[in-house]
């Protein structure tokens, strides 16, 4: 079993630890790369940058995609920009200053190793992306523009519209078309990875569904790098996209990878609101929003159901520049997100429901000209139009809170291995570099970092010492994965019962919602973990899937994904309930200072919790990794 | 809302299909058209029937991902957006709706409303790319590019590779999604060294893929959710003729 979680930060001082790292890793020399076998889950930012480099590095590579085409990954949705410490502002920026934010930002749960050189790595994705032909925002003179993101006060953001995801992840995906036209790497759209598998204590394959044929496969490989997102839709309603799930990373769980801080999710302050029962999702507009809008409530309860502009300014609640004055409306999203909530609980929030918070236009656009806000957001103000009719240059936009991001995912060190060698895990499926909450524009940062700079020079410290080790397709281990697969489709067709998928889904959905949302407390959780079991084991009497296994089945995709919530919404709430303070967005009522801010308890949990699954019905066993903090300073996090 | 539905069914590629009639009560005007078919699916469900196979992932108009035609029109009535940002209080109550997929020669059809467009992919693959390889790259503020061609350049990027300018052509043409491409990059001076083998090679392919040719119809222009102006494919067919006129003189 497992000892002492090693993190392998390498030694020295911060600034040069990556270096030294690098100038100390085991190599693989150009003609032995040919003989190895990668196989890369998910072609989103840090899939498809993996997949491609290492494709240009001479690896052999497969990467697989649910999606039907690598081009449709959801980091595609990413809207804001990307963090990068150029200092092209000359407005203080640096280095230390983008790590020393970043962790901040993260309410001091990360790894200060891993977050400085995701800071030292940002200003290469710039350069990197450019040379692509990425068209980043630009000024007059040719240079490249910048604006402030959320807990900064720099500009150090590169953005290309409102569509900065799209355009970084198109550039991602260009250069994988140009690795599997060269032929080194192999695109397998349309492909879900079931399970993992384990041959000697070491990762080396996958088992696949083609989602088009029901056809099942096994591939082996001499490594297996995950890069399949986040899990922000174990909450039905999320910005995440639909197909997005945690079947690959809690099919690892379950073969012995560790899964680090499940409870730390990302609730975003600024989404549409929920407007019905059958919404099926909910849409993100930008945080970037927040540099020119205000976020404001009527001071009075009784002012809630009136129209906005019958409202006058000394009746109005600023209530994020009232309390956070040197950050204002740019204050952390899992700051500014509570703050929504507050206001909603106190009965001041506004629209259908009072389920929403203003954001406000009217004074950027009298300072700026409704032109410059229609070059700055243009398309989110058409989104937003389209979702809700109405006009937001004309009234302000309404919006509310909603779950976005995750920043728990599987245990890694250093390298980005997870505690099974051979297992790499990289961008949001990993837990390593935001902590307990991720600042705005720093997603597309680490996905990038991850896939084209951190893994491809730590993989071959791997790799070296593998040649050769690669097991044949026919080994017992795949044999029984094959089998475990085939066992558990053919499980679902059979239930044949009457309740829909997404009936569950919705339920569970709102009773994590509920009680391990924005804020938690040991009484909701504890009744949360009561009752995910009874759900499950109602969905395993009762869920109707219809059709067979082989064939172009989309309701047994999602049937085997929902399953996987079922399991992995008891993890997040055991970790939740373990976790006995608050840090960044994880909220346990419990723990606030008088303001209500979270309250830390460092003494006790400044550490990394990664969980490992026990076989037959035990609980998940925790496994500390105590953080250190050589250089920065622990704080109560101060945006006032 | 109330809506009479003819939905376009067909098991798989090789077995003919049919529009077959629906009927969905109760819909609330925001409800969106792709939550409108989750509705009639769970419906389907209930009564034992097999839900309609349809394509979709992000639903907010980015992923390119859902592609219907809907009443004869590539996404819908409410151009320019994706068919998932199409709300039904859109339509009237009690009206006749039909739904097909994409028709194109090159979108063979996989299942209902879900179509094979595998064949954009490979139209990149053929040299929709800068090559630059992940460590190479130069300082980023020392390519100046003026303001005027970034913009240009993200306009043409914006496109989101559903297909839907091929499902409005007549001819089937990707002219559009194309033209998107290799303007993007030839606006920008990273795109030169390829400029001239890329758009050759990305036409062949086009081609080869079964693809139709542009008789300035607009029909894409009209229906992309992007908004890609169809002005690029003229400066499509200058790249190409460029191109070829290189090539011919032997340059």
């Amino acid at each position: 079993m497992i000892g002492t979680l090693d993190s392998k930060i390498p030694p020295g001082p911060l600034a040069q630890k990556w270096r030294s790292h690098r100038d100390h890793s085991r190599l693989v020399s150009p003609n032995n790369r040919r003989k190895f076998e990668i196989v890369v889950v998910g072609s989103g930012l840090a899939g498809g940058s993996a997949a491609a480099t290492l494709g240009e590095l001479g690896y052999r590579v497969r990467c697989f995609c649910f999606q039907d085409s690598a081009r449709r990954a959801h980091s595609i949705a990413a809207q804001g920009g990307i963090n990068a410490a150029k200092n092209y502002q000359n407005d203080g920026d640096s280095v230390y200053r983008l790590f020393h934010d970043t962790i901040k930002g993260g309410d001091f749960r990360s790894r200060e190793a891993n977050v400085y050189r995701l800071a030292e790595i940002a200003n290469n994705i710039i350069d990197q992306c450019v040379a692509q032909g990425v068209p980043f925002a630009r000024e007059y003179g040719g240079l490249l523009a910048n604006r402030s993101f959320g807990g900064a006060q720099v500009s150090r953001t590169f953005y290309a519209r409102g569509q900065t995801g799209q355009q970084l992840l198109l550039g991602c995906y260009q250069a994988l078309c140009r690795q599997i036209a060269a032929g080194t790497v192999r695109m397998f759209p349309q492909t879900e990875m079931l399970d993992l598998v384990i041959v000697e204590g070491q990762a080396k394959g996958i088992i696949t569904r083609s989602l088009r044929s029901g056809k099942i496969d096994r591939l082996p490989a001499d490594a297996v790098v995950l890069a399949t997102g986040g899990y922000g839709n174990v909450f039905y309603l999320s910005t995440n996209a639909r197909g997005c799930n945690v079947t690959a990373t809690y099919r690892a769980y379950k073969r012995g990878a560790l899964f680090a801080n499940p409870s730390f999710t990302q609730i975003h302050p600024t989404c549409i609101p929920v407007t019905g029962e059958h919404q099926s999702k909910l849409t993100l507009m930008s945080e970037s929003l927040r540099n020119d809008g205000r976020v404001w409530v009527p001071k009075r309860k009784e002012d809630r159901n009136k129209s906005p502009g019958e409202i006058p300014e000394q009746d109005r609640d600023y209530y994020l520049e009232r309390k956070y004055p040197s950050y204002g409306n740019l204050a952390p999203r899992d700051i500014s997100s509570r703050a929504a909530k507050e206001v909603c609980d106190e009965g001041r929030g506004v629209g259908p429901g009072g389920r929403g918070v203003y954001l406000d236009f009217a004074d950027a656009i009298k300072r700026l000209g409704e032109n410059t806000i229609h070059e700055r957001y243009g398309n989110l103000f058409e989104v937003y139009e389209k979702i809700t009719g109405e006009n937001a240059y004309k009234v302000p936009m309404r919006i509310y809170p909603a779950v976005h991001y995750t920043m728990g995912g599987l245990w890694v060190d250093y390298d980005l291995m997870s505690n099974v060698p051979g297992l790499f895990v990289i961008g949001e499926a990993n837990f390593s570099d935001h902590g307990a909450n991720r600042l705005g524009a720093s997603a597309l940062m680490q996905g990038l970092a991850d896939g084209y700079f951190v893994l491809p020079n730590t993989l071959p410290n791997y790799l070296a010492g593998q040649m050769g080790k690669r097991p044949p397709p026919d080994s017992p281990e795949f044999r029984e994965a094959e089998e475990d697969v085939r066992l558990r489709i053919e499980k679902l067709l059979k239930v044949n019962g009457r309740r829909s998928l997404d009936s569950f889904h919705r339920e569970l959905g709102l009773l994590l919602w509920e009680k391990c949302g924005m804020s938690r407390h040991e009484k909701g959780l504890r009744e949360a973990l009561e009752k995910i079991p009874e759900l499950r084991e109602q969905f395993w009497r009762d869920v109707r899937v219809p059709g067979s296994e082989e064939d172009f089945n989309q309701s047994l995709e999602r049937a085997g994904r929902v399953a996987d919530f079922l399991e992995f919404a008891e993890l997040m709430c055991l970790d939740a309930l373990e976790r006995d303070e608050s840090a960044g967005a994880h909220f346990r009522e419990e723990h606030q200072t008088p303001d209500g801010e979270a309250l830390r308890d460092d003494e006790n949990h400044a550490a990394v919790f990664a969980w490992e699954f026990q076989d037959s019905g035990q609980l998940p066993k925790l496994h500390r990794e105590p953080l250190h903090f050589e250089t920065v300073h622990l704080a109560q996090r101060s945006y006032k | 809302m109330n809506f009479r539905l003819k939905i376009w069914r067909q098991p798989n590629a090789n077995t003919p299909g049919k529009l077959t009639d629906y009927e969905v009560r109760d819909i609330s005007p925001n409800t969106s058209f792709l939550e409108m078919l989750d509705i009639l699916n769970e419906r389907l469900l209930e009564r034992g029937e097999e839900p309609i196979a349809f394509d979709s992932d992000c639903r907010e108009g980015i992923c390119g991902t859902c592609a219907l035609t809907v009443n004869g029109e590539a996404h819908g009535p409410d151009h320019p957006g994706a068919v998932c940002e199409l709300y039904m209080r859109k339509f009237s109550d009690g009206a006749t709706i039909i739904i097909e997929p994409f028709r194109v020669g090159a979108f063979p059809i996989v299942k209902d409303l879900v179509i094979d467009r595998s064949a954009l992919d490979r139209i990149v693959q053929a040299g929709g790319f800068i090559s630059a390889r992940a460590g190479s790259a130069p300082e980023a503020n020392s390519i100046l590019i003026p303001k005027h061609n970034a913009d240009l350049a993200m306009e043409a990027a914006a496109c989101i590779g559903c297909g839907a300018c091929a499902a409005a052509c007549p001819n089937g043409s990707a002219m559009l999604f194309t033209a998107a491409k290799v303007s993007h990059l030839s606006f920008l001076p990273q795109g030169h060294p390829e400029r001239e083998s890329r758009v050759l090679k990305m036409v062949r392919v086009m081609d080869a893929e079964g693809f139709g040719n542009c008789t300035n119809t607009y029909e894409c222009e009209a229906v992309c959710p992007a908004e890609i102006s169809a002005s690029f494919i003229a400066k499509l067919n200058r790249e190409y003729a460029r191109a070829a006129l290189q090539r011919s003189a032997g340059e």
